[in-house]
């Protein structure tokens, strides 16, 4: 499948492929840092209690985004 | 010994001067072992660097053991133990940076601690990595290698490695980064001795540097790069090398290749650097057509180019050092994280676990609490009984009610203190904290404040003191002073007898529990208003990413949080605790001073005389002065000196009403003061005096803890002055309106 969404849409539980970083912020820059590059494997693995932020597995260790920060991030689901 | 101080340059105003290293010579002044041998005993200087959570603090725990300060970088209020040791024939002074993902300054934390390397340039670049999580954090050590600073990989974390059925080649690692590589697992003190040989051999340049390959990032970038570097190192072969002088620095002591790197990334800080002189134009010019140059050639930006390329070269390196066993375990933490952040058990467990938290703190804490002000009281009525009221009256008068009561106000505090940092590192170091902050996040969002904010804030409702402190957790310095700003308007367990005195004077049973909340609910909502709208003047800017990592769990060791907690409370003490006790001093003399004259005082009772003695204090002086100010609150002379007479501590207000009013000490649950009281003030009124005890004027002591938390005289005094503006204009268009419509007047 090569479809396009924001990492927001991604089904807790389900994984993806990140295609690209939306943006030219500094917070770009740290999600690049942090392992957030093309071709990497990102997988949600659930929601907070009040549905934000939502926790990530990138790189083989979890880590939380905001809503407004994954809607940054095109994957392409699995 | 380097140079003792240095500059880091203007970032954004934020950053102006940092006297980084004063501490340092301090700590090198105070080392015994420096008199006699200075000759024979060489110092080597190790910072310690690392991703947050790599386990980097306990790693200098157990390098330095208890033998550490805790110093603040001056002006930005960012926080660096250091700690020096004796090992063989040298002397080791370690320096505890921020933690980091990289060396890219992303905020004023990191930013110190890149400076520090860049700048300092210690001998020896200490790289905790943690190695469960090898790819990521070795990103930090491939840009230490490109700069070119002699690094050490101390591999941590080495027996979950194993747990994991991971095998890492330690010989390819050191080859692939050019640094010893030493495993250890720190809360088992484990390969700590080898670290410190490995220090030593690498300081002496007894270790061999294997020949190493820099990152390759792709003929285009490197063609790029060159470019960028010509005029930086055309202009350091004109400059003349000082330390002072951050350009001169950076062109002559940093390689041109990483600060052309740093440039293509288009790095605020270096490009500030190197914003003078004639190299300005050429190096601006040239960073430009590169960037537009492989922009247009990849479709991607050079910082997204270079990331990858990077990440490239570290997912090389472990792949090349990494063999996976059979079968990794279940993740463990995977498995709590499905109860303790589950949508509908997080927030319940996250509630119960908070509430334990204030439990612990202020309920257990009140015991020892009583205690140390029984003690002092005590130890008051000894001065007291064994010392004439003589000639010396006042003398005895400065030590019992200036001194000793100071000083019993001071360490009434410090058993909260110790609860609250014993109970903050347990969260903290278990990995709870960051998944707290995952919790709450949405909604402190909402108020303009990380997830993180909570636990300080929540604190605060027992004491301010703590909570300030407590705000410590906060890794952005925004998020943090927003936090310690507005966290007074938590009603904190001191204006409660004065609620208790006024309420069941003025209410009806049956609204009084509903007044009560009210005036909590009226702080948290003013806090937010006020949290809000520094978010949008003062402390602008891009929201603080949430970009957090979620740290496995892990069972913290019993000597970090003893160490943190002693670390907090000796600072406490030291810092916070003289200014308070000089502030009690303070008082206790506007309070005493000038002394009533006898004649005025003859024939009064004990009461009166205490009352007369007031009114003619400096302090009832200032209540006089202010009574035209207050007036339009609905507030007199007497209610105006007892709000002066609290400023050490909020509850003091009740017994100065007593004083005031010539009853005497007052206890709060006097019924005469509240029929007087109530004689001579209105529902209104005396909802007023609430409203604006909980909204004005921190105590003292908060004054002082945030005079040391934040590093300057100019926040303890802006929150001081904006508080009581604020108290002044809600509580005045409460009086007027209320009198308007007549409701409460009566």
């Amino acid at each position: 499948m090569n479809r396009e969404i924001t990492l927001t849409d991604l089904e807790p539980g389900r994984q993806g492929t990140i295609l690209r970083i939306n943006g030219n912020s500094p917070f770009k820059k740290r999600l690049l840092e942090m392992g957030l590059i093309k071709g990497e494997k990102i997988k949600k693995v659930k929601l907070a209690p009040l549905a934000d932020p939502a926790e990530y597995i990138i790189k083989g260790y979890h880590v939380s985004l905001r809503k407004d920060e994954a809607r940054e991030i095109i994957i392409s689901p699995e | 010994m380097k140079p003792a101080r240095l500059l880091f340059h203007r970032n954004e105003a934020q950053i102006s001067v940092v006297n980084l290293m004063v501490d340092l010579d301090i700590a090198s002044k105070k080392s015994p072992d420096q008199k006699g041998s200075s000759d024979a005993v060489k110092t080597i200087t190790v910072a310690l660097m690392g991703n947050p959570n790599s386990g980097k603090t306990t790693i200098f725990n157990c390098l330095t053991g208890a033998n550490q300060k805790v110093g603040n970088y001056g002006g930005v209020t960012v926080e660096t133990k250091q700690g020096t040791i004796r090992h063989g024939d040298y002397r080791i002074h370690f320096i505890d940076l921020p933690g980091t993902y990289s060396l890219t300054a992303y905020s004023i934390e990191e930013l110190v601690a890149r400076n520090y390397i860049i700048r300092e340039h210690p001998d020896v670049v200490l790289n905790v990595v943690d190695g469960t999580n090898l790819e990521r954090n070795l990103y930090l050590a491939v840009q230490l290698k490109e700069l070119g600073v002699p690094q050490i990989i101390a591999l941590n974390m080495a027996d979950e490695i194993k747990k994991k059925g991971i095998k890492v080649d330690r010989e390819i690692l050191s080859r692939e980064l050019g640094a010893p590589v030493i495993p250890t697992v720190g809360i088992k003190k484990r390969g700590i001795r080898q670290l410190l040989d490995s220090i030593v051999s690498l300081a002496a340049g007894l270790w061999e540097k294997p020949p190493s390959t820099p990152v390759p990032y792709g003929r285009e970038i490197e063609d790029e790069l060159e470019k960028i570097a010509a005029p930086i190192i055309e202009q350091a072969q004109k400059l003349q090398y000082d330390h002072a002088n951050p350009q001169a620095h950076l062109c002559l002591n940093i390689s041109p290749r990483w600060v052309s790197l740093k440039l293509l990334e288009k790095d605020q800080d270096i490009q500030q650097t190197l914003k003078e002189g004639e190299i300005r134009r050429r190096v601006a010019e040239q960073v430009e057509i590169s960037r537009q140059r492989l922009t247009s050639l990849f479709g991607e930006d050079p910082e997204t180019l270079i990331a990858e390329q990077r990440y490239g070269y570290v997912h090389g390196i472990c792949r090349a050092v990494i063999q996976r066993g059979a079968l990794s375990r279940i993740d463990l933490t995977q498995q709590i994280d499905k109860v303790l952040t589950n949508r509908l058990l997080g927030l319940p467990i996250f509630a119960v676990l908070m509430y334990l938290t204030f439990w612990l703190v202020f309920r257990l804490g009140e015991i020892p609490m009583n205690w140390i002000e029984s003690a002092f009281r005590v130890l008051s009525q000894a001065v007291i009984d064994y010392w004439p009221a003589g000639r010396t009256f006042f003398l005895r008068s400065l030590v019992t009610d200036g001194i000793i009561s100071g000083v019993g106000g001071v360490l009434v505090f410090v058993p909260n203190i110790i609860l609250l940092f014993a109970a903050i590192t347990l969260l903290e170091d278990t990995g709870y904290m960051a998944r707290a902050a995952f919790i709450m996040d949405r909604l402190m969002k909402w108020v303009g404040l990380h997830g993180k904010s909570f636990i300080p804030l929540l604190t605060g409702f027992g004491c301010s003191v703590p909570g300030i402190m407590g705000t410590r957790i906060l890794d952005n310095r925004r998020d943090r002073f927003t936090t310690l700003l507005v966290l007074p308007l938590m009603s904190c367990g001191a204006r409660l007898p004065i609620y208790m005195l006024i309420i069941p004077a003025f209410f009806a049973e049956s609204v009084r529990a509903q007044v009560l909340y009210s005036m909590y609910i009226i702080g948290i909502i003013v806090a937010i208003c006020c949290a809000r709208l520094l978010r949008t003047t003062l402390f602008r800017g891009e929201p603080s990413p949430f970009v957090m990592e979620l740290p496995p769990y892990r069972i913290p060791t019993l000597k970090a949080v003893l160490l943190h907690v002693w670390q907090r409370t000796s600072l406490y003490l030291q810092k916070a605790g003289t200014v308070i006790l000089a502030f009690s001093v303070i008082m206790w003399a506007l309070a005493s001073f000038p002394k009533v004259p006898p004649e005025k005082i003859q024939g009064l009772g004990p009461q009166q005389a205490h009352q007369e003695a007031l009114q003619y204090s400096c302090t009832g002086r200032i209540g006089r002065a202010l009574e035209p100010v207050v007036k339009p609150l609905g507030f007199d002379w007497k209610i105006a000196t007892a709000l002066v007479g609290a400023l050490p501590a909020k509850e003091l207000f009740v017994s100065q009403m007593g004083i005031v009013y010539a009853l005497g000490d007052t206890d709060e649950h006097s019924h005469v003061l509240r029929e007087i009281l109530r004689q001579h003030y209105t529902p209104l009124t005396a909802f007023c005096i609430m409203l604006f005890c909980l909204i004005a004027t921190p105590c003292t002591a908060t004054f002082a803890v945030v005079r040391r938390e934040t590093g300057s005289w100019r926040w303890p005094i802006f929150q001081f002055a904006s508080l009581t503006l604020l108290a002044y204009i809600v509580t005045l268009v409460v009086h007027q309106v209320g009198s308007l419509l007549g409701i409460g007047v009566t």
